[in-house]
C-alpha cells in the first residue's frame, strides 16, 4: 500500500523534472551549430552565443565544454562538430586534417588560485612543494595541465599533486569547495570561479602563455553558421568580450 | 526430481513456440544493440601491441589500485551490509520500509550526484568531512581511502538487497531446531543461518565487486583523479580515451575479461532457470 503510493509519487515526480527539463529545449529551430570549445572558455562562449543568436536568431547554438584533448579525440571519433577552439595548438594540431585553417583568437596567463583570503599564505609556485598543501593540477595531458608543468618548470619547482583533474574547471570546483588549497588555472578560470576563490599571479618570467585557436569543421553542413560564429569571435565584438572575462589578445596581432 | 524438471521443460517449450512472431525482429535487434558495442571493441582491438600495452607500469598500477579498491569496498559491504540485511530481513522495526529505500537509493542514483552528495558530507567541508578533520586530522577526498568509500557507497546496496532475498527465502525451521538445542542467536547466525545463506552472500558480493571494480562516476568526482592513489582502472580508460585510444582499448579489454569471467561463475547464481 504504502509503496505503491510512493511509486506513483515517484513517477509523478520523475515526469515532471522531465517535463521541467524538456519544456526548455523543445522547439525545434532550423539550423543549429555545435561550438567544441575548450573548458576555460565556457563563460565567455556562452556570451558570445548569446550574441551570435541575438544576431542571427535563426541558428542555434550549442556548446560542448571540456578539455581541449577530450574534444580533440571526440571530432576524431567522428563527433558532429561545427566548430572547435582549443586551449592549445597541439590539440588543434590533433585534427588538423578535419578543420579548416585554424586562426588564434586569444591567449590566456597562468594563476594560482587560492581559497578565499588566502589562508594558507601562499605567495608564488615555490610555495606550492610544501608537502602539507593539498595542490591540484590539471592532469598534463589537459593544456591547463601541460602549461601548469611548464611554470613549475621554469620555476624549478616540484609539485606532488593530490588529483590531475580532468579539466581546468574541475580544479577551480575542488579550489572552491576548500578540498583543495590551491591550484594551477588560466586568469580568466579565477575571475570566472565567483567570490570563493582569489588568484595569485605567477611572475611573467615563470608564466606560460596559453595561445587558443579556432576552426571551422570541415565535415560540417552548417559552413556558412559555423564561419559566422568563428568571424564573430575574431571580431572586436567578440574581442571585447573575451577581453572582459580577462583573455588577452592572441600573440601575433 | 528429474521428472519434475523435464515436465517444466516441456512447458516450457510450449510456451516458447506460442510467443508471437512479431516478438523476433525486436529481440534480434535488442541482442545486436547489446553485443555490437562488444564487437566493437573486440575488432579494434590492438591484439598485437596487447601484451606490450598491458604491461606498461600505468596499466599494472591502475588495475592494482582498482583491485585493492574494489576488495576493499566488498569488506565494508560485508561488515556493514550483511548486519543491515539482517535486520532488514528479520526485525521488523519501525521506518523498515524508509531504511530500506534509502538504502537502496544509491543503486539507482546516477553516480556522479553520489560523488557529490559524498563530497558534500564527507569532503573537508563537509557535513561529517569537516569534524573527522579537526577531530582526527583525516580527509578523504584524493585518498585510496576515498575511493574506496566511493565504491562502496554505490556498491553495497547490492549486496544488502541479495543477502536480504536470501535470509527471506530460506528455510527457518533449521534456525528454530537449532534454538531447541540451546544455540544461541550469535551461534545460530553464524553455524546456521551463514552457511544456508552462503550462495546468496557469494552471489550479492560478487555483484558488488563488479558494481564497485566499474565504479567512475562518484570516484572521479569525490576522490578526484591521481594514477596509483585514485585513478581507478575506468577513470584510467576514460583519461586515456582522450589520449590513447589503444591504451583505452587495452584498460577496456582487461574490464571486459574480468566482467565475463565474475558472469560465467556466477551463471547459476543469477540465472538459475539456464
Amino acid at each position: 500500500m504504502v509503496w505503491s503510493r510512493i511509486r506513483l509519487a515517484a513517477v509523478v515526480l520523475v515526469a515532471a523534472v522531465l517535463a521541467a527539463a524538456c519544456g526548455s529545449s523543445g522547439a525545434g529551430s532550423p539550423a543549429e551549430i555545435k561550438v567544441f570549445a575548450a573548458a576555460s572558455l565556457t563563460a565567455a562562449f556562452n556570451r558570445i552565443g548569446q550574441d551570435y543568436t541575438a544576431a542571427n536568431p535563426d541558428t542555434k547554438v550549442t556548446f560542448n565544454f571540456a578539455g581541449s584533448q577530450a574534444l580533440a579525440t571526440q571530432i576524431q571519433q567522428g563527433a558532429p562538430a561545427d566548430v572547435f577552439a582549443s586551449a592549445d595548438t597541439t590539440n588543434m594540431g590533433k585534427v588538423t586534417d578535419l578543420v579548416a585553417t585554424p586562426q588564434n583568437f586569444a591567449s590566456n596567463l597562468l594563476q594560482i588560485i587560492v581559497v578565499k583570503g588566502n589562508p594558507k599564505g601562499i605567495n608564488g609556485l615555490s610555495d606550492l612543494a610544501n608537502p602539507d598543501l593539498k595542490v591540484v593540477l590539471a592532469a598534463p595531458d589537459v593544456p591547463a595541465g601541460k602549461y601548469a608543468q611548464q611554470a613549475l618548470d621554469k620555476a624549478g619547482v616540484t609539485v606532488k599533486p593530490v588529483s590531475q583533474e580532468d579539466n581546468v574547471k574541475a580544479v577551480v570546483t575542488k579550489v572552491s569547495l576548500g578540498e583543495a588549497d590551491a591550484g594551477i588555472v588560466y586568469v580568466t578560470d579565477v575571475t570566472a570561479g565567483g567570490d570563493k576563490v582569489e588568484g595569485v599571479d605567477i611572475p611573467n618570467a615563470q608564466n606560460v602563455a596559453a595561445t587558443y585557436p579556432i576552426a571551422t569543421v570541415k565535415a560540417s553542413s552548417h559552413q556558412s553558421q559555423a564561419r559566422a560564429f568563428m568571424d564573430l569571435v575574431l571580431s572586436d565584438q567578440g574581442q571585447q568580450v573575451l577581453k572582459s572575462y580577462g583573455f588577452l589578445p592572441p600573440p601575433n596581432s | 526430481m528429474t521428472g519434475t524438471a523435464r515436465r517444466r521443460r516441456t512447458r516450457v517449450a510450449t510456451t516458447r513456440d506460442g510467443a508471437p512472431i512479431a516478438f523476433v525482429v525486436p529481440a534480434v535487434l535488442a541482442v545486436g544493440f547489446l553485443a555490437i558495442p562488444l564487437l566493437g571493441l573486440l575488432q579494434q582491438t590492438p591484439w598485437r601491441h596487447l601484451a606490450g600495452a598491458l604491461a606498461a607500469p600505468p596499466v599494472r598500477v591502475a588495475l592494482r589500485l582498482s583491485l585493492v579498491c574494489s576488495l576493499g569496498a566488498v569488506a565494508i559491504s560485508l561488515l556493514l551490509g550483511v548486519p543491515l540485511a539482517f535486520l532488514l530481513a528479520r526485525v521488523p522495526f519501525p521506518g523498515r520500509n524508509l531504511v530500506r529505500a534509502l538504502t537502496t537509493l544509491p543503486m539507482v542514483l546516477p553516480p556522479v550526484v553520489g560523488g557529490v552528495a559524498l563530497l558534500l558530507a564527507f569532503g573537508r567541508r563537509g557535513l561529517a568531512g569537516q569534524w573527522l578533520d579537526r577531530a582526527f586530522g583525516i580527509t578523504l577526498p584524493f585518498t585510496t581511502a576515498g575511493a574506496i568509500l566511493a565504491e562502496a557507497f554505490v556498491a553495497m546496496p547490492f549486496l544488502i538487497i541479495t543477502t536480504e532475498a536470501g535470509l527471506r527465502a530460506m528455510d527457518r525451521r533449521y534456525e528454530d531446531a537449532a534454538a531447541t538445542l540451546g544455540a544461541g542467536r550469535w551461534m545460530r547466525f553464524r553455524r546456521v543461518t551463514l552457511p544456508l545463506i552462503a550462495p546468496s552472500l557469494g552471489a550479492g558480493a560478487a555483484l558488488c565487486w563488479a558494481r564497485a571494480l566499474g565504479e567512475f562516476g562518484a570516484t572521479i568526482t569525490f576522490a578526484g583523479n591521481l594514477p596509483g592513489t585514485t585513478q581507478t582502472m575506468p577513470l584510467a580508460v576514460y583519461i586515456a580515451l582522450e589520449t590513447n585510444l589503444q591504451a583505452a582499448i587495452a584498460l577496456s579489454l582487461v574490464l571486459l575479461v574480468i566482467s565475463l569471467a565474475l558472469l560465467i561463475a556466477m551463471r547459476d547464481r543469477w540465472f538459475p532457470t539456464a
